[in-house]
């Protein structure tokens, strides 16, 4: 009886020792092709060089092509989703009725459950030749249409986690606030957003750190064209999209076309990483504050 | 203001679903869902892509509930307040925001390569499984949270062991919950394109698979695969297989949360 | 008032058992020998002795945060699993040290059953709450698992009210029911002591009376050591009472002396509803 209380014991425990050597897979794959591919091109010209052609007869490798395209979406991703997303989560804390709350949160919740790859369509088949009404020498590929599409995915991200961080803070201060004769915006937006500011970062930091992961939706309306540009009208590259890209086709093991993808996917994973610790750490020193 | 930018969301969602229907209906047809692939885009259909999809599916629940299922019973139940939990626990939110196609990547080291699995089903299913075993995890935790400490304590006093108690109390009381989550979690699977196009899912399979070490396609992998594609026609299959791809994710999260709402009635004693 | 009270630390906390504890010369059923108990840094048990006779029923009073449940779940171990528990003295149960490393919890939980403050019973039918405890031992003989629920139940004094429908759901049953299907729990695996953390605080009065019936009845065959905040029912139900204060034994022996003729300042204010 108590053998077998061990051996479960046990058991269950390997199952949760499978997230260590999940996280200690990632690092050690990437970081294994990634060294092989740091043998034949110097670290600083990964880092410094505008051209990305590892596929080409004349081959350079420096990210920085595919790293602006990432950050060109992402930037326009948070600019349609910060304001969306806080709008909301002001609205539902502050004056939504309680039904239409009850509504509106899994209504919201569906822009996150559709599949990336359906965005994508959209992205390509909708937004994009709807952006051409407006800008007549906006491409058939772009960063603008694929940013604002997965803007609106990540809205319910947004929102969710800044309601959380307004709902959080005590309705004391918020009382005080109407008991000094402020109205419920100037409440909203000089009382509660400014207390609840540090989970708003937070929301921020995640949106931007899924925005950056975020590969189908640019995979298909982004274009495959790695330039170093800020242009938002022009086919770009993201580095999401070039791992797609070289996996789609047949590159053989080995190769330093091969490896980097592995390359491109640690330098995804080191800038995810860190923004995910940022938030923790803010999420850590803010919870303290209200305990 | 608040209304109109709540709502703006879904209804350029509902624009966007109702021009995909308006676009892949016509479509849309039984020889569309029982047709092999093809060269021509009106005799292509995504036969194999589901029959992909039924098999990832059945090997990645097969993997990930169990292992998700026994990690969060062991972090809740069993892990003692230390540093050791404490790493676990931030690994584990770590691992919840890794973008999928580094899972893919890993997928491919790993279980392609150094495994020598190939792009076969087998990969691809464990792939996912790791991807959605953060939120099982999670979810799974939830669950067992809500269950009241007097079940626990009821149970101990009755000299029931720490496993009796977790096998005849704790998961029968939070199953609803935990089945919620591993819905929610599968229904993200389901979706996932990029960490499989990386294992190598993007290739062009003639016949369903039959084993799990057969190659493969899915679903959204198809459809990434038509819309890559100059040809109107093939955009078209493309909106078709996104109304399937749409209406089994629908499902599956409405199916969810019935059993959230229904269980959360039932968890009021 | 309250700082009057706490500078009058007692000077000592052991108490003589008097023979009167011990009529018949009944053998010591529960004996606790200069027991203190830590939770992390905070002590909530100061070097407690006292000993408790067969067939008898024992209440534990005193102002909340006195230590008097700590007390009473030392008796099942039930203390084990909080984070930063901690135990000096011996406690025991038939004159073996349950704290011994040779004590398995769960054998010792099969003896020692517990009640509840608020009636707990397990989201299944009422038979299957009765019978979980017989199940987790590995019966299986449907026939004498029945037979011990039915038993249970009527010893219980809750057979009567629910005969016919034993396969309902236990959270449909009443406040003061649910908490009588705990006790049948309770008895089901043949305990030989009973312990019951303030059995009737969420209950109405009606209903707590019933249920002080019911451990009058016990007595015949259990060893019952009760917690309760309630003075009346201490006095209503016990034989012997023990008053605890800040982790102390304050007060132990006969209840009707301990209500009428405390020897104590500190019990006789508590007993007339001077503090606490």
């Amino acid at each position: 009886m108590n053998i077998k209380e061990k051996i479960i014991e046990k058991v269950l425990a390997l199952c949760a020792l499978i997230t260590i050597l999940t996280t200690v897979g990632i690092i050690g794959v990437l970081l294994v092709e990634a060294v092989g591919f740091f043998r034949e091109v110097s670290i600083i010209d990964f880092l410094t060089g505008t051209e990305w052609t590892p596929l080409f007869a004349d081959k350079n490798y420096g990210i920085l092509p595919l790293v602006s395209g990432t950050l060109l979406t992402t930037f326009i991703a948070i600019g349609v989703a910060l304001p969306v997303g806080l709008t909301i989560a002001i609205y539902l804390n502050e004056y939504a009725p309680k039904r239409f709350k009850k509504v509106l949160k899994p209504l919201l919740e569906v822009l996150a459950v559709v599949p990336t790859v359906v965005y994508g369509f959209f992205a390509l088949m909708i937004v994009t030749p709807f952006l051409k009404l407006f800008i007549t020498d906006l491409s058939g590929f772009n960063a603008l249409s694929p940013g604002i599409v997965m803007g609106i995915m990540i809205i319910p991200f947004v929102s969710s986690l800044s309601e959380d961080a307004l709902a959080a803070v005590p309705d004391s201060l918020r009382q005080a606030s109407y008991g000094m004769g402020s109205t419920r915006f100037q409440t909203a937006f000089r009382v509660m957003v400014p207390a609840a500011s540090s989970g708003i970062m937070v929301s921020i930091i995640l949106a931007l750190s899924r925005a950056i992961g975020e590969t189908m939706i640019v995979a298909i309306a982004a274009g495959q064209t790695p330039v170093f540009t800020f242009d938002p009208t022009v086919p770009i590259e993201t580095i999401t999209a070039y791992i797609v890209k070289v996996s789609s086709g047949d590159v053989p093991q080995g190769t330093v076309a091969y490896q980097t993808i592995f390359a491109a996917g640690i330098t995804l994973f080191v800038v995810t990483f860190i923004l995910n610790n940022i938030s923790f750490w803010i999420k850590n020193r803010y919870q303290e504050k209200y305990e | 203001m608040g209304i109109i930018a709540s709502i703006s969301g879904i209804v350029v969602l509902a624009i966007f679903i109702g021009f995909v229907i308006y676009m892949g209906i016509q479509r849309l047809s039984w020889d569309f869902i029982v047709q092999l692939p093809s060269r021509f885009a009106e005799e292509s259909g995504i036969y194999t892509a589901w029959m992909g999809t039924v098999w990832i599916m059945v090997f990645t629940t097969l993997i990930s509930f169990p292992l998700g299922v026994g990690a969060g019973i062991y972090l809740e139940e069993y892990a003692r307040q230390n540093r050791w939990s404490m790493f676990l626990e931030i690994n584990i939110s770590n691992l919840a925001s890794v973008p999928s196609i580094i899972y893919g990547l890993l997928g491919l080291g790993v279980f392609v390569r150094m495994m020598q699995m190939g792009n076969s089903i087998l990969a691809g299913a464990l792939t996912l499984s790791l991807l959605i075993l953060p939120i099982i995890i999670v979810s799974t935790r939830e669950a067992i949270k809500a269950v009241p400490s007097s079940i626990r304590d009821a149970s101990n006093a009755l000299g029931a062991s720490k496993w009796q108690t977790i096998w005849h109390q704790i998961l029968p009381a939070s199953f609803g919950g935990i089945l919620t989550g591993v819905i929610l979690a599968l229904s993200r699977a389901i979706g996932e394109t990029a960490p499989l196009i990386v294992v190598g899912a993007l290739v062009y399979v003639p016949f369903a698979p039959q084993n799990p070490l057969d190659e493969f396609t899915v679903l959204p992998v198809q459809i990434y695969n038509w819309v890559s594609r100059p040809q109107e026609e093939f955009i078209i299959n493309a909106a078709a297989a996104i109304i399937v791809l749409l209406g089994i994710t629908f499902i599956m999260n409405g199916i969810a949360v019935y059993l959230r709402n229904k269980w959360q009635s039932k968890m009021e004693w | 008032m309250d700082s009057e009270i706490t500078s009058q630390q007692p000077k000592t906390s052991q108490v003589e058992t008097k023979p009167k504890l011990n009529p018949n010369n009944r053998s010591f059923k529960l004996q606790a020998k200069n027991v203190d108990v830590f939770y992390d840094d905070f002590q909530a048990i100061k070097d407690i002795s006292l000993d408790i006779v067969e067939n008898s029923i024992t209440a534990f009073i005193g102002p909340s945060g006195c230590g008097k449940s700590t007390f009473l779940r030392l008796f099942n171990r039930m203390n084990d699993n909080i984070d930063g528990f901690q135990m000096n003295g011996e406690i025991r149960i038939d004159n073996k040290n349950i704290y011994d490393e040779s004590i398995k919890v769960e054998e010792l939980r099969k003896r020692v059953g517990m009640v509840f403050q608020k009636p707990n019973p397990f989201p299944k039918s009422i038979y299957e709450n009765v019978a979980y405890g017989l199940r987790i031992q590995g019966v299986k003989d449907e026939d004498y698992i029945e037979n011990r629920v039915i038993e249970s139940l009527k010893q219980a004094t809750l057979y009567s009210e629910i005969e016919d429908s034993l396969d309902k759901q236990a959270l449909a049953l009443s406040g003061g029911q649910q908490q009588r299907l705990c006790i049948a729990r309770a008895l089901a695996v043949k305990p030989s002591v009973i312990l019951m953390d303030e059995p009737t605080s969420a209950l109405d009065p009606i209903s707590s009376g019933k249920i002080e019936d019911l451990i009058h009845e016990l007595k015949k065959e259990f060893t019952i050591v009760i917690v309760t905040h309630n003075m009346q029912q201490a006095a209503r139900v016990s034989d012997n009472t023990a008053f605890l204060y800040m982790g102390n034994l304050v007060e132990y022996g006969d209840t009707q002396k301990i209500f009428t003729n405390p020897k104590k300042d500190r019990t006789q204010n508590y007993i007339t509803g001077r503090f606490g």
